[in-house]
């Protein structure tokens, strides 16, 4: 980690991103990736931004829309195509899915389907890094349909209670599937929700990776400096369906909205401060990773039938 | 005499209170937490003062939120720590079912052996004095249900104690059922440390004409019962299962093939319960053995004392089906034994 935004980085990993759920868009018809898949394309400048303002001990937990979360903590690739193949050198060997990524060597925790599930989790976590007097501090990324659960609340109550260390990411599009959030909960932000628990909450608009970093910074200094737990409203767009691969279904407005968002797209931005020859160093890196997990996908087994019953006990 | 043999008399929730103590003195990474662990009363002295001894990041209260406070310990126990979360009654586990089933039971699965979760859930099942619709349900069969938990519900001071321990050092998420009548169920426990094995179950009383299956407290009444049938000259095998999964299936089928007759007293409803799985097992496994099951009647348990005492198994209506299904006198009619736990117990909860 350092304080200041490394542009290059950046880039890199939101072109490996937005390029890795591309090429799913493109293989998914033809069923070798055998799971749902939540794609990130649009709020991946969160996952970015956020990442790089972060030490290798932090501790990150994500949700089944993971896979800007996982990519941009540089978790393994070639693993996490395995898993979306069902393949056993997978994530999970196989028994994951897209919707249950995890990498224990960039503490990337398991995720969970079920929204808002993993979030006390994350709080235990944060938790247990008081209990041994750790340093690290704890990210959970979630939408802002989480904050719909009852669950959400609970568990900043307890952080504030706690003083524990840990970044709420608040990624809002504020969808849930197709409902909006004008239809879910009274029109007002999360951010000043957040502050009545006693959490340290602020919205971040713009979408810009930037952004997201220098917030990041500023929420890890403050929780050094023996704050409350913070909070980041990460004000974004999802340009897909909730689940799979296909177009959302909008309103003229929201197309409109969408259009907008896609106009300023933070990857034009970042690759516009970048020379021509940096762009097309990392534009050819990026594929050859993605070739390179996709070959990997492609050549492991799937897992033996015996596995079946593994890892359900210790 | 030596240290490592000693016993003493203690009661059901001593058991459990030296279990705690002796475990959270071995290990600085068990902690107990719950509404009210800290609190004067301790759980029914369970947690008793245990913040005082080992401060209070070891032992505290929490928010009401049950939800929330299962995924705090599962967090927790993801990240090395071994949490041990305390609730009075076991129908507030209802509000924990998104955490124990979709999280702690398949942390292990779906990361494929990367990660484990050992907590351990402590709840009390609740019984008479007007505890009534939701302060006496007997969820066990839920979570019996569920690949990746563990179950267990001691009967004794011996196995509260030793199977508490066992629990806390398992590596996976184990469901602790207490009886809220047995704490003061006393009995000779190892003052030393020591560990039963969970997924074994304990012939408590031998006999030869019958096999009589209990759970948790119906196991005391099945003891109670085997003393009945004495005087109709039935000798009844009476078997704690202990551990409710994984199951002990062995144990009760080498007696069910001795006795040939099989009565399971569920300390629970019966559809769909664990008397379904021991009578599914035992039909499956063993030949030509006559199966009947008693459990709580099929309703919510109602609070006034004259229609309680009908939604319980109790001895005597043990006794009488046991005998009639050794061919005994359908008219016979045990005397009433007296339940002292349950007499006394004068609430409040």
């Amino acid at each position: 980690m350092k304080n200041q935004f490394d542009i290059k980085k950046a880039y890199y990993l939101f072109l490996l991103i937005r390029k890795s759920e591309e090429k799913i868009i493109e293989l998914y018809n033809s069923d070798k990736i055998k799971s749902p898949v939540h794609l990130s394309i649009g709020q991946e400048a969160i996952a970015v931004g956020v990442s790089l303002a972060l030490s290798k001990s932090d501790i990150i937990f994500s949700n089944y829309r993971g896979h800007a979360h996982f990519i941009a903590r540089e978790a393994n690739l070639d693993k996490m195509w395995a898993e979306l193949y069902g393949k056993s050198r997978g994530t999970a060997r196989g028994k994951g899915g897209s919707m249950h990524l995890n990498d224990i060597s960039k503490n990337f925790m398991p995720t969970s389907a079920i929204v808002t599930s993993a979030i006390p989790e994350a709080v235990g976590y944060a938790f247990a890094l008081k209990y041994k007097k750790k340093n690290s501090v704890v990210i959970c990324y979630h939408g802002e349909g989480a904050t719909d659960e009852g669950v959400f609340w609970e568990s900043l109550n307890f952080a504030s209670l706690h003083d524990l260390p840990i970044i709420f990411i608040c990624e809002n599009n504020r969808y849930a599937i197709y409902s909006h959030q004008n239809t879910r909960s009274i029109n007002d932000p999360i951010v000043s929700r957040a502050i009545s628990f006693g959490i340290d909450a602020e919205r971040i608009s713009g979408n810009s990776t930037e952004e997201f970093f220098k917030a990041t910074i500023r929420c890890k200094e403050k929780i050094k400096n023996n704050s409350k737990p913070q909070l980041l409203e990460c004000m974004t767009s999802r340009w897909q369906d909730h689940v799979g691969v296909t177009q959302p279904e909008l309103s003229k407005e929201e197309e409109n909205n969408i259009k907008k968002a896609i106009k300023h797209d933070d990857l034009k931005n970042l690759e516009n401060k970048l020379s021509k020859d940096e762009v097309l160093h990392i534009k050819k890196r990026v594929n050859k990773e993605i070739e390179h997990a996709i070959k990997f996908a492609e050549a492991s087994d799937f897992p033996r039938s015996s596995e079946l019953l593994e890892n359900v006990y210790y | 005499m030596d240290k490592n043999l000693e016993k003493k008399v203690i009661n059901y929730g001593e058991a459990i209170y030296e279990a705690t103590y002796q475990e959270m003195q071995r290990d600085n990474n068990v902690f107990a937490y719950g509404l009210g662990a800290d609190d004067p009363k301790g759980h029914y002295g369970t947690t008793k003062d245990l913040h005082l001894k080992f401060g209070k990041n070891r032992c505290f209260d929490t928010p009401l939120s049950e939800d929330g406070m299962t995924g705090v310990g599962i967090g927790a126990a993801m990240a090395g720590l071994r949490p041990i979360f305390i609730h009075q009654r076991m129908d507030f586990l209802l509000l924990c079912m998104n955490q124990i089933v979709n999280m702690a039971s398949k942390m292990r699965y779906i990361s494929s052996g990367e990660h484990c979760v050992p907590l351990v859930i402590r709840v009390a099942i609740g019984r008479s004095w007007g505890q009534g619709a939701q302060h006496s349900q007997a969820l066990q069969s839920f979570f019996m249900h569920i690949p990746g938990l563990k179950v267990i519900a001691p009967t004794t001071p011996h196995d509260a104690k030793g199977g508490l321990i066992a629990s806390i050092r398992d590596n996976n998420p184990v469901i602790y059922i207490e009886h809220r009548m047995l704490y003061k169920n006393a009995g000779y426990v190892p003052t030393n440390s020591f560990e039963i094995e969970i997924g074994k179950g304990r012939v408590l009383k031998d006999g030869n004409d019958i096999t009589i299956v209990g759970v948790s407290h119906t196991v005391e009444d099945s003891l109670r019962a085997s003393e009945l049938l004495k005087s109709v000259g039935v000798n009844a095998e009476v078997i704690d299962p202990i551990s409710l999964s994984p199951i002990d299936y062995e144990i009760i089928r080498n007696s069910v093939m001795k006795t040939k007759k099989l009565l399971v007293v569920d300390n629970g409803w019966t559809r769909c319960g664990f008397s379904s799985e021991i009578i599914t097992d035992v039909a499956i496994n063993c030949e030509k053995i006559t199966c009947e099951r008693l459990g709580f009647a099929d309703c919510p348990c109602p609070t006034t004392p004259s229609l309680e005492k009908h939604f319980y198994p109790n001895p005597s209506s043990i006794a009488k089906l046991a005998n009639r299904m050794c061919g005994g006198n359908i008219d016979w009619s045990p005397p009433e034994v007296v339940q002292h736990e349950i007499l006394s117990f004068k609430g409040p909860f």
